[in-house]
């Protein structure tokens, strides 16, 4: 799009404002955090249950007074904000490990508020978060579809139809063969197939690559539909109702203390997702492909010159992506639930589209933003369940909002692949 | 000779004279020595590859695949299909059947329905399909007129929605006769909208945010806004739905025909209209219009010619959120006359593929939305008279855009000619001809 050609003369200038954007919005939300998590804590014990999953000792739970940790991660918030202001006076950038730091407080402070105002106050940590992991699995995967289509120089929008047809196929197959293998496969070739149509309009005609994965997106959700009204629930019994993959224990890894059952003893579709981005951070960083891949996605005319076939690569590498979005669909039908329904996908794969450049279109910064959205989707459902006094809408906004002040503040100075969105005519 | 009748005659001669001229340098440049010869398309060959017969021809390739998906699931025809090669006609017979009654219904539910018994009745489909068009029109102008300034308006979802709630904040609790209240629910539609789009021009121009982004973010933050607000200050005294009360009389706009005919066609169909006129002067023939399409062009030249790309962002976004805006406004005061989380239905998605359809022009923007009207309105008829799932309608738009978006892949499907390249058979034919003579 035309971003990229607009942002080479303005850098220069505005250099000095936007270096400023990182800690004005710190201390914008860290204001707000102390009038939020200070002033209005609930005087409530919040009970962390830890122990959930170990078999071999006890764990106490976790208690935490509502109102003494509000104050507490609202002074740390205050004084991090603060501290980036003055290191930003001297022309200094606040390191990273702050910054996190700073982010910790945040969404644990929002945590313990959110349930310390819920009637009930004894929630199990383990559930929370292994249901936030699950929950992120296919915008995971659809960012790390987006990911290997955008570095190398194609926006794809069409996330969303790769997810939805991914799941459709996974469900329709599944049930056909009443193998979970099966239907996984074919979500991998109805993401593929997606991608077909994406690669050719795009690269073959040059038709404008946005307008194409909106269209395409259109497209999958009229198909799905149609089939789903027309085939599926002409013998739901036969057609949708897919066996889920299995899920398994890894032995030892699973008995660390909350952090092994949250991320060892899950369905074999996660991971598969741990082994996908290892595979993508490191094909990508490492070898020759993915040196040829950000080469065609940063500048494809060097890269033609070098012999690499720019159209070429581009065209495999949305195929593949379309496989990679499409195992996310399957979580869907195969893992969450094990029926289709039309639009079920209810616009993830646009999440999952935010989470990429959210994550400055880096595998691990994707999959930390996919855990983000997952994690909110996920407390959405906790609190409701819990009987909150809070408008549950107004924290489903959260997640959307924090997203918008960090496109606008922290990563807005990052830029994504400089072709991405324009094909590549050779000559 | 009147002037103005000199005057078109002019700018006939003038167009003719730049068509030839650029035919002409097109010789000329032509690397190409072997077709070196002048090439002038034909009359039937500028109209049947040209504009015109890409988009009949991408329509009829829609349809086609849509009867094919209509009939592939028709459970008769699937029943005949299995003794196919014994007696091949009845799946042909089935198919057919069941493809062309959803047709017939989706015709019946959009323009004409000849089944009726009064003229009222039948032609009363035609007045359905403008009143669902409203919305496309307006939201569809809202992604155009951003994609001529080189933005992607992914948020008139948002936008819709805002302008919605604002104009049901002004019916709840403003209480003047009904030209005072309509005024101030248009302005109120206008305002909503053009704060939420403006915030994306804003934030874009000033931190360099990505504009999809943005507006995916917003269309979220608005829909969420909608249920919290449904659930307070909007709420229906007495009620625990999310559902607004109904807008009182002075809040209604009223129908064109009268509240005696069936026509649920009402005043804001004339406003769109207006809508169509004012983007297509701005754009075309303003100077604001002219910069923002210098934007869209080319950012980077239209900073060096002095004109300030923020400004136009911020300007398109804002135009852009308040024609969307005006929708939501139409649609609770005139079309629904209530507020509900459906408002926006899909609206501001279906826009999108309004705007590519029609090309982004305001008129080819109205024509694609009622276009999209008539498959909305007949969609629904076709649905419940045969049975034929509405997201039919999905896929043919769909494939209708993607055909027309590429030129090659139509013209390959009806062996259509292609304007701008001499056809391969005839220079073909005439090198081997050549090669005979020469013999």
């Amino acid at each position: 799009m035309s971003t990229a050609v607009l942002d080479t003369p303005r850098e220069e200038k505005t250099e000095i404002v936007k270096n400023w954007k990182n800690p004005t919005i710190l201390s914008v939300i860290a204001v707000i955090s102390l009038i939020l998590l200070g002033f209005r804590a609930p005087a409530k014990q919040v009970t962390f249950r830890l122990g959930d999953g170990i078999r071999w000792a006890d764990i106490p739970n976790l208690q935490i007074p509502a109102v003494a940790y509000g104050w507490v991660a609202a002074v740390v918030m205050i004084a991090l904000a603060l501290f980036s202001l003055v290191l930003m006076n001297r022309g200094k950038k606040m390191p990273l490990i702050l910054n996190v730091v700073f982010w910790f407080f945040f969404i644990s402070g929002i945590l313990v508020w959110a349930i310390g105002s819920a009637s009930s106050s004894n929630v199990s940590l383990v559930s929370i978060l292994s249901g936030a992991l699950a929950l992120s699995i296919p915008m995971i995967f659809g960012s790390m579809g987006g990911l290997l289509c955008e570095r190398s120089g194609v926006v794809n929008i069409a996330i969303e139809g790769q997810l939805l047809f991914g799941a459709f196929s996974a469900v329709l197959v599944g049930s056909m063969t009443d193998s979970p293998w099966a239907g996984l496969l074919a979500a991998m070739i109805g993401g593929v197939l997606v991608s077909l149509i994406l690669a050719t309009f795009s690269i073959k005609y040059l038709v404008d690559q946005t307008i194409v994965g909106v269209v395409v997106n259109v497209l999958v959700s009229g198909l799905t539909g149609f089939f789903f009204t027309r085939i599926l629930q002409a013998n739901p019994a036969e057609l949708n109702s897919a066996p889920k993959l299995p899920g398994f224990e890894i032995p030892v890894l699973s008995q660390i203390p909350v952090v092994g059952p949250v991320l060892f003893n899950q369905s074999v579709l996660i991971y598969l997702m741990y082994i996908v981005v290892g595979l993508i951070w490191f094909a990508l960083n490492k070898s020759k492909w993915g040196l040829r891949t950000r080469a065609v996605g940063e500048h494809p005319k060097a890269a033609d010159t070098l012999g690499v076939n720019v159209n070429r690569l581009r065209f495999s590498n949305v195929l593949m992506a379309g496989a990679v979005a499409g195992m996310g669909g399957a979580f869907f039908t195969l893992v969450s639930v094990s029926t289709f329904n039309a639009d079920m996908t209810s616009g993830q794969g646009y999440i999952a589209l935010a989470a990429l450049i959210f994550g400055r279109w880096k595998p691990l910064g994707a999959l930390m933003a996919s855990l983000l959205f997952g994690f909110s989707l996920q407390m959405q459902f906790v609190l409701s369940g819990l009987g909150t006094t809070i408008p549950t809408e107004l924290l489903a906004m959260l997640p959307y909002v924090v997203t918008i002040l960090a496109v606008a503040g922290l990563v807005g100075r990052s830029r994504g692949p400089a072709a991405s969105g324009k094909p590549y005519i050779k000559g | 000779m009147s002037v103005e009748e000199t005057l078109q005659a002019q700018e006939g001669l003038a167009a003719s004279a730049t068509a030839l001229g650029t035919a002409e340098q097109k010789t000329k440049d032509n690397p190409n020595p072997q077709m070196g010869e002048q090439y002038r398309p034909s009359l039937a060959t500028r109209i049947l590859g040209g504009g015109v017969g890409l988009s009949i021809g991408a329509m009829i390739a829609a349809f086609i695949v849509g009867g094919l998906l209509i009939a592939v699931t028709d459970s008769k025809t699937q029943q005949a299909s299995q003794y196919f090669f014994a007696r091949p006609s009845d799946t042909l017979i089935y198919g057919w059947r069941a493809a062309s009654e959803a047709y017939v219904a989706l015709f019946q539910g959009s323009i004409f329905n000849f089944e009726a018994n009064t003229f009222v009745r039948q032609i009363n489909p035609l007045f359905e399909t403008l009143t669902v068009s409203i919305p496309l029109i307006l939201a569809g102008l809202a992604v155009a007129i951003a994609f001529r300034t080189g933005l992607f308006n992914i948020g008139a979802q948002g936008q819709i929605i805002l302008g919605a709630i604002f104009a049901t904040f002004v019916a709840i609790n403003f209480n003047f006769p009904l030209v005072v209240t309509l005024l101030l629910i248009i302005i109120g539609g206008l305002l909503g909208g053009a704060i939420w789009g403006g915030l994306v021009g804003l934030l874009k121009a000033k931190t360099g945010a990505h504009e999809v982004i943005l507006s995916i973010m917003l269309n979220y933050i608005a829909v969420y806004l909608l249920q919290y607000l449904l659930k307070n200050s909007l709420q229906r005294p007495g009620n625990t739905n999310p559902i607004s009360p109904i807008f009182e009389d002075n809040a209604i706009f009223p129908r064109i025909f009268g509240d005696g005919t069936p026509f649920r066609l009402h005043w804001g169909f004339v406003l769109a209209l207006a809508a169509v006129f004012f983007v297509s002067w701005l754009l075309n023939r303003s100077t604001i219009g002219f910069r923002l399409r210098a934007v869209g062009a080319n950012p980077g030249a239209a900073k060096n010619a002095g004109i300030s790309v923020s400004a136009g962002y911020i300007l398109v976004m804002s135009i852009a959120g308040a024609l969307a805006g005006l929708a939501g406004a139409l649609q609770v005061s005139g079309t629904e006359k209530v507020l509900n989380t459906g408002v926006a239905a899909s609206f501001g998605f279906d826009a999108i593929t309004v705007a590519l359809l029609g090309r982004s022009t305001p008129w080819g923007t109205f024509f694609a939305a009622l276009l999209y009207g008539a498959f909305r309105a007949g969609g629904t008829n076709m649905q419940v008279s045969t049975g034929t799932p509405i997201d039919l309608v999905l896929v043919v738009q769909a494939l209708i855009v993607l055909f027309i978006a590429a030129p090659p892949l139509v013209r390959a499907i009806f062996r259509l000619p292609d304007p701008a390249k001499p056809r391969k058979k005839s220079a073909k034919k005439k090198a081997s001809q050549k090669a005979v003579e020469a013999k």
